[in-house]
């Protein structure tokens, strides 16, 4: 049976995971157009590359549709729950390195830490009769992480995207995102708080924990984790 | 064993005739609740323990997690008073953690509104509960949270501090990083000191809603929470007694009443446990053995403000409590747009019950 590998369909991190996996002789392409996602991997036998959506390859790894996949520590954690149980971390790929933080306007200068936001939202309710807003698109993350530190009053709000800009557009007082340089944070007027770190997320080789692997491929793995040095 | 959905319905539905023979009325909420009620009360928090979903029409629905937001809005709206509910059915809970615990039970409930005798009241429900449990492996735990409430309100101390301390009530961890904050145990943050100085100086534009104003009353308030002498150790020590108590009833009132000389404004609290003892013999509750928690109740979703109790199933930690229930006057308060009535009650799970039953 073939071993299927799941790697990001497109850009930055697509061509990094194929630099990282060709520096292990493992040399992975898209073929066909530009447009198709279909894939080819030489340098090993019975193994199968399965372009997808980075957001998608923890799912695909849980149901076991793939043995290995590429994404980042954030989406395995915000999408999988008791991802330990489904996944386990391979080896880390020393690229897209990435932090889920929370940040509030740099203008709140009486607000340095969680407690201090649990304080800030606390008054906010009670001046504006609404909780504080954060944006954010890792719910179950920034759920646990404020729960954990005892945080209220807050909503979250969903932002797919640009959620830096959503203070400045004022569907939201605060913001839970990736950053990893911290520019765009700044150049929006946002400072994070200095206990405001939720996860360091960087791109990660997983191995699905239940996806099938008799008729060979229990040995295709052991092989192509060999190759890969991570035997 | 695992009862069967007929067997469960079957325990419930003699559970809920057996309340309702004692004088309380049927009542059945609908499975779809408002989930902006349950956000304002419960938070974000609730979004991990209950099942969201929506439609274009009414936004935000909630699968009811529990009965009492429910019943609690019909009788505000129109139930006359004193009042006796009880119901059965599904509730439905989100699981994230762990695979083994039901999202999807069936909960029986009685819930009493009654002004005249809380202790009384408390004592019915409780007594009532433990007869529907009568002769399975259960046993029970009581506390108060009321105690807590009124030991914090009598804390040398700012009413703002006082207000944070009362605001975390239920979140046990925040609520002790609030205590060592405020008795002076923690330095305070790095730059907090410069910007209570006045030496911080902003270029940043005003973003969102949060306005320069609200940010200079914070200021404010820092400065003056800075000047607030520390929470003393003896203060803070008698805390810790408190939250310690866990006794049966008798020797717990006793450490109460103990207690009560240090902390004069328990008084009235410690009454009305004293008061709930006193109602619950009456009803023939063997009070020697109950046993009383202080710090029982802290960390459950529910709004507990005053009594709480629970049932445990001897023997098997591994299962959830099988009954529980409690005080919830300020959840009436603030469902209730002005008005209030002091409330109490408690709910079990037939599912549970049956397989001790079957174990027993």
């Amino acid at each position: 049976m073939n071993v299927k590998l799941g790697v990001p369909s497109k850009g930055r991190l697509m061509e990094k995971t194929f630099d990282w996996f060709a520096a292990r002789g493992v040399r992975l392409s898209r073929t066909g157009s530009d447009r198709e996602y279909a894939g080819a991997v030489e340098g090993i036998d019975n193994v199968s590359l399965v372009l997808l959506s980075a957001g998608e390859i923890p799912r695909e790894l849980a149901a076991g549709r793939l043995h290995l996949g590429v994404t980042g520590t954030d989406l395995i954690h915000e999408k999988l729950a008791l991802w330990e149980q489904l996944v386990d971390p391979v080896a880390p790929l020393k690229f897209g390195a990435a932090d889920l933080v929370i940040a509030v306007p740099r203008a709140w200068v009486d607000v340095d830490t969680l407690d201090d936001l649990d304080a800030a939202a606390a008054a906010f309710r009670r001046t504006h009769g609404m909780r504080l807003r954060i944006a954010t698109k890792y719910h179950r993350l920034v759920r646990e992480f404020l729960r954990q530190n005892g945080v209220a009053d807050y909503a979250l709000v969903d932002s797919q995207g640009a959620t830096e800009g959503t203070v400045m557009n004022g569907t939201a007082e605060a913001i839970a995102d990736i950053t990893s340089s911290g520019e765009t944070l700044r150049a929006n007027h946002l400072k994070v708080l200095s206990d405001g770190l939720i996860l360091r997320s960087q791109a990660t080789l997983w191995r699905s924990r239940v996806a099938a692997t008799e008729d060979g491929g229990n040995d295709v793995l052991t092989r192509l984790l060999a190759q890969l040095g991570q035997a | 064993m695992i009862p069967s959905r007929a067997e469960t319905n079957a325990k419930a539905a003699a559970l809920r005739a057996m309340f309702e023979a004692a004088g309380a009325v049927v009542v059945e909420p609908p499975v779809l609740q408002p989930a902006e009620t349950l956000l304002d009360l419960y938070g974000e928090d609730i979004r991990a323990r209950a099942y969201v979903t929506s439609d274009a029409l009414r936004g935000e629905q909630m699968l009811r997690p529990d009965f009492t937001v429910p019943v609690v809005q019909m009788h505000m709206i129109h139930g006359a008073e004193p009042a006796r509910y009880t119901y059965a059915g599904e509730v439905f809970r989100r699981q994230e953690h762990d695979p083994g615990r039901a999202n999807e039970y069936v909960q029986v409930g009685y819930e009493v509104f009654d002004r005249a005798d809380p202790a009384a009241a408390d004592a019915d429900v409780f007594a009532q509960i433990a007869e529907a449990l009568g002769g399975l492996p259960v046993t029970p735990v009581t506390g108060d949270i009321g105690v807590l409430m009124a030991a914090v309100q009598g804390l040398q101390t700012s009413d703002a501090r006082k207000a944070a301390l009362m605001r975390h009530i239920w979140r046990p961890r925040r609520f002790r990083a609030l205590l060592d904050r405020f008795s002076g145990r923690v330095d305070m943050p790095e730059g907090r000191r410069a910007l209570l100085a006045g030496d911080v100086i902003c270029d940043a534009p005003m973003i969102g809603r949060r306005s320069a104003t609200e940010i200079d009353e914070r200021v404010a308030a820092l400065r003056a929470d800075a000047v607030t002498p520390p929470i003393s150790a003896r203060e803070l020590g008698l805390i810790e007694t408190l939250l310690d108590i866990r006794a049966p009833m008798p020797a717990a009132l006793s450490m109460l009443h103990d207690l009560e000389v240090d902390l004069p404004t328990i008084s009235a609290a410690v009454a009305q446990v004293d008061a709930r003892r006193k109602a619950l013999v009456a009803l023939g509750v063997k009070v020697e053995d109950l046993n009383f928690e202080a710090s029982f109740g802290r960390t459950t979703m529910e709004y507990y403000d005053g009594f709480v109790f629970g049932f445990r199933a001897g023997g098997r930690p591994e299962l959830p409590t099988i009954a529980t229930g409690g005080r919830y006057d300020a959840l009436t308060r603030r469902l209730g747009g002005g008005a209030e009535i002091p409330a109490v009650g408690g709910v079990m799970r037939p599912g549970l019950m049956l397989m001790l039953e079957g174990a027993a």
